[in-house]
């Protein structure tokens, strides 16, 4: 019997080396940011097949963040899974709850998993790991800085070189940097945080920027109503109602850049995959610093990783884990990170000529990458997307003023800790 | 009718059948099935649990926020994108100079795509630099955020589905108003009749039925266009915008609550059926057909 089998591997092992493609690979990728995102990853999975004969790789497009994630739990359930998605890391405890995703420990050597796993920045492996085993390969991540109107720097009299250092800082470069006309109304205003939709991924940034953590690293614990926590929503919400350096209410993310270059805000904090957006298109000069913390400097990551999905042979996820392996290699990653603008997700890749030729035209990409020392993990749990909802929904109360921010958060705790009670 | 005409028939319609169980009526009763079990997750199985989903609700603020929700967005946008539908098919029945383009310039809204409106509006809307806030600063008036407002936001969005909608609504007023024959209005006129009388007592009686067609487009589009939500507020601020059938997306397809999203599911087609049903026994009664 055991023979027959033996028998049975080989000719097929044989039958398949015979043909071009001896392994089909089925590969979905969002896009978040516009522009060359899509046409690198066709161009790359392109390279690599003709690289590897033996390999044929389907790149499939599948919309946003959430619909990829929506396609590939669809296709989980209905028995049809791709071996290989990018998604959100925050899916990560979502996708191991569907029981759909595999370790990538199983098809790394030891050697690999010191050099190639271990080689990526701690920043990012915090969403990417979990239960001692690693389930994401960071890939198009990202963080979010700090943008500057120099000119506007210059006329209200401040040093159109030098980014806030601090949260003070800011609030009192904001201040004169807050301008109204006759009437009383404001042209300017000195900040500009953006809220709508997701409010919780810079306020993620803030509370650890006042020394706080939102939940720890099994995905089944939250502390929302820390003191940091507090103090950093309480931070925030003066913004508009005590100090008046931002606009009041709600701030959509995709007004934010528009009001950059409008001249309608001094300075902004979004996703460095704008650098690009805002270096062809901002009238003016500009600056880039670390996001102002309360007590220390403090950022989250965001953006997506590569996961393997269950439920092909072990031959077809091996040969989806080596490509991941060659996409996240220096020249490939370098090649990428310029194309989008996500921030070069391992050391080495800074270190290619291809990135140092980069940086030395663009020296502002680098802030991003030295502001990884400071950055924590974005908020994943389980259940995560509803806890992240209900915490999002907390702060925008806060941030409109219904709600006081201890009272908020008080209570997006408790609602947390009764989803979350049936994990732990 | 011999058997051979009856398999003939039957195989006309097969086609037809086919699509309508598989994607129609089979969905709706396992939706109505999967609204008594819990959601089935990788390391966790369904679990029965009866009216389980049904009392969740009745617990859960953020349905109760989206019940009332949609109840006012229906209270606002149906009369007035119907009022506003009929006031514009009466000022372009006429023909003067010009009234093809305007026609056009009414019907423009319903061709665009929901997305695309909703991303000209959130710039309308934007604090500052908008059109709106443009023509207040012109004014005087201090800026305005109205979709980042939770007290001014479920008004903002209801503005853009009123303006998208009346523009349809208008055509089939216009298609009504178009067959009150001529003689009627010259009979009116010899009996001295003014023009608001003539309005109420012969315009208005003879387009009932499209007024009944129209509503009940209008009701169901009050529950059914939620595409402008993601755009613009994504349900907030703080749910102020969370409608029905938003909530049963956000529920279904980023909570993967697939269960809890069947029972909304069900709430939201008890609804409107009643309104339905309801809307063709009342008004009937009140509806001339020739």
């Amino acid at each position: 019997m055991k023979l027959l089998n033996v028998f049975l591997a080989t000719s097929a092992l044989t039958l398949f080396a015979g043909q071009a493609n001896a392994v089909d690979l089925e590969f979905y990728f969002p896009v978040a940011v516009g522009g060359a995102a899509a046409d690198t990853i066709q161009s790359l999975t392109e390279e690599y097949v003709a690289n590897n004969p033996d390999v044929s790789i389907d790149a499939i497009y599948t919309g946003s963040y959430a619909d990829t994630t929506t396609k590939a739990i669809t296709a989980v359930r209905g028995g049809n899974a791709p071996q290989l998605i990018i998604s959100l890391s925050t899916d990560m405890y979502t996708f191991i709850d569907e029981d759909m995703i595999v370790a990538w420990d199983n098809y790394v050597t030891e050697e690999e998993q010191e050099d190639w796993i271990g080689g990526f920045y701690p920043a990012f492996m915090a969403n990417s790991q979990t239960e001692g085993k690693t389930w994401g390969i960071p890939f198009q991540r990202s963080t979010p800085v700090l943008y500057w109107n120099k000119e506007a720097f210059e006329e209200a009299g401040l040093d159109p070189d030098a980014a806030p250092a601090n949260w003070d800082e800011m609030v009192e470069m904001g201040k004169k940097l807050t301008v109204k006309d006759d009437s009383g109304n404001v042209t300017q205003w000195g900040v500009h945080i953006p809220s709508s939709g997701f409010p919780s991924w810079l306020w993620t940034g803030i509370v650890a920027g006042n020394g706080g953590k939102l939940a720890d690293d099994t995905g089944k614990n939250v502390t929302f109503n820390s003191e940091a926590a507090v103090g950093a929503l309480e931070a925030l919400v003066a913004l508009s109602a005590e100090d008046a350096v931002m606009a009041p209410g709600i701030l959509d993310w995709g007004g934010t850049p528009k009001a950059f270059f409008e001249g309608q805000a001094a300075m902004i904090w979004t996703t460095t995959g704008n650098l690009t957006n805002v270096r062809t298109n901002a009238p003016f000069d500009f600056g880039v610093g670390f996001l102002p913390g309360l007590k220390q400097n403090g950022a989250p990551t965001g953006g997506g990783n590569f996961y393997l999905l269950k439920g092909s042979t072990e031959e077809e996820l091996q040969a989806a884990a080596d490509f991941v392996k060659w996409a996240t290699a220096p020249e490939q990653a370098a090649k990428w990170t310029i194309a989008t603008g996500y921030v070069a997700p391992r050391p080495d890749v800074w270190e290619t000529e291809t990135m140092k030729e980069y940086v030395s035209d663009f020296p502002q990409a680098l802030v991003a990458r030295d502001q990884l020392d400071y950055a924590v993990a974005e908020l994943s749990t389980f259940e995560g997307p509803k806890v992240t909802q209900l915490l999002n929904s907390a702060l925008e109360s806060a941030i409109t003023g219904q709600t006081a921010p201890k009272e908020a958060l008080d209570g997006a705790q408790a609602e947390a800790d009764a989803i979350l009670s049936a994990y732990r | 009718m011999n058997s051979r005409t009856w398999i003939h028939a039957w195989l006309m319609l097969l086609p037809a059948f086919v699509f309508l169980i598989a994607f129609t009526h089979l969905p709706a009763i396992t939706t109505v099935i999967d609204s008594f079990w819990t959601t089935a997750k990788g390391r966790r199985p369904a679990v029965f649990t009866g009216l389980g989903n049904y009392e969740k609700m009745l617990a859960d603020p953020v349905f109760l926020k989206a019940m009332i929700n949609s109840a006012i967005y229906a209270a606002i946008t149906i009369p007035a994108s119907m009022a506003l539908a009929l006031a514009m098919a009466l000022l372009v029945h006429w023909s003067f100079r010009g009234v093809g383009f305007i026609r056009m310039a009414f019907f423009t809204p319903t061709v665009l795509p929901l997305i695309a409106v909703a991303n000209i509006w959130l710039f309308f809307y934007a604090p500052g630099f908008g059109l709106i806030d443009q023509i207040r600063l012109f004014f005087g008036l201090p800026s305005a955020n109205y979709v980042g407002q939770p007290d001014t936001a479920l008004y903002a969005v209801a503005a853009v589905t009123i303006w998208k909608e009346a523009g349809f609504f208008m055509i089939f007023y216009l298609a009504a108003l178009q067959t009150i024959p001529q003689s009627l209005r010259e009979a009116a006129a010899i009996e001295g009749c003014g023009r608001w009388t003539f309005f109420r007592r012969v315009t208005l009686p003879l387009i009932m039925p499209t007024t009944l067609f129209v509503s009940v487009n209008a009701v169901i589009n009050a529950f059914r266009l939620v595409d402008h939500v993601f755009v613009m507020t994504k349900g907030g601020p703080d749910s102020a915008t969370m409608l029905l059938l938003y909530y049963i997306f956000e529920t279904g397809f980023r909570f993967w609550d697939t269960a809890y999203a069947a029972a909304l599911t069900v709430v939201l087609i008890v609804i409107l059926s009643i309104a339905g049903i309801g809307q063709f026994f009342l008004a009937d009664r009140r509806v001339h057909y020739k």
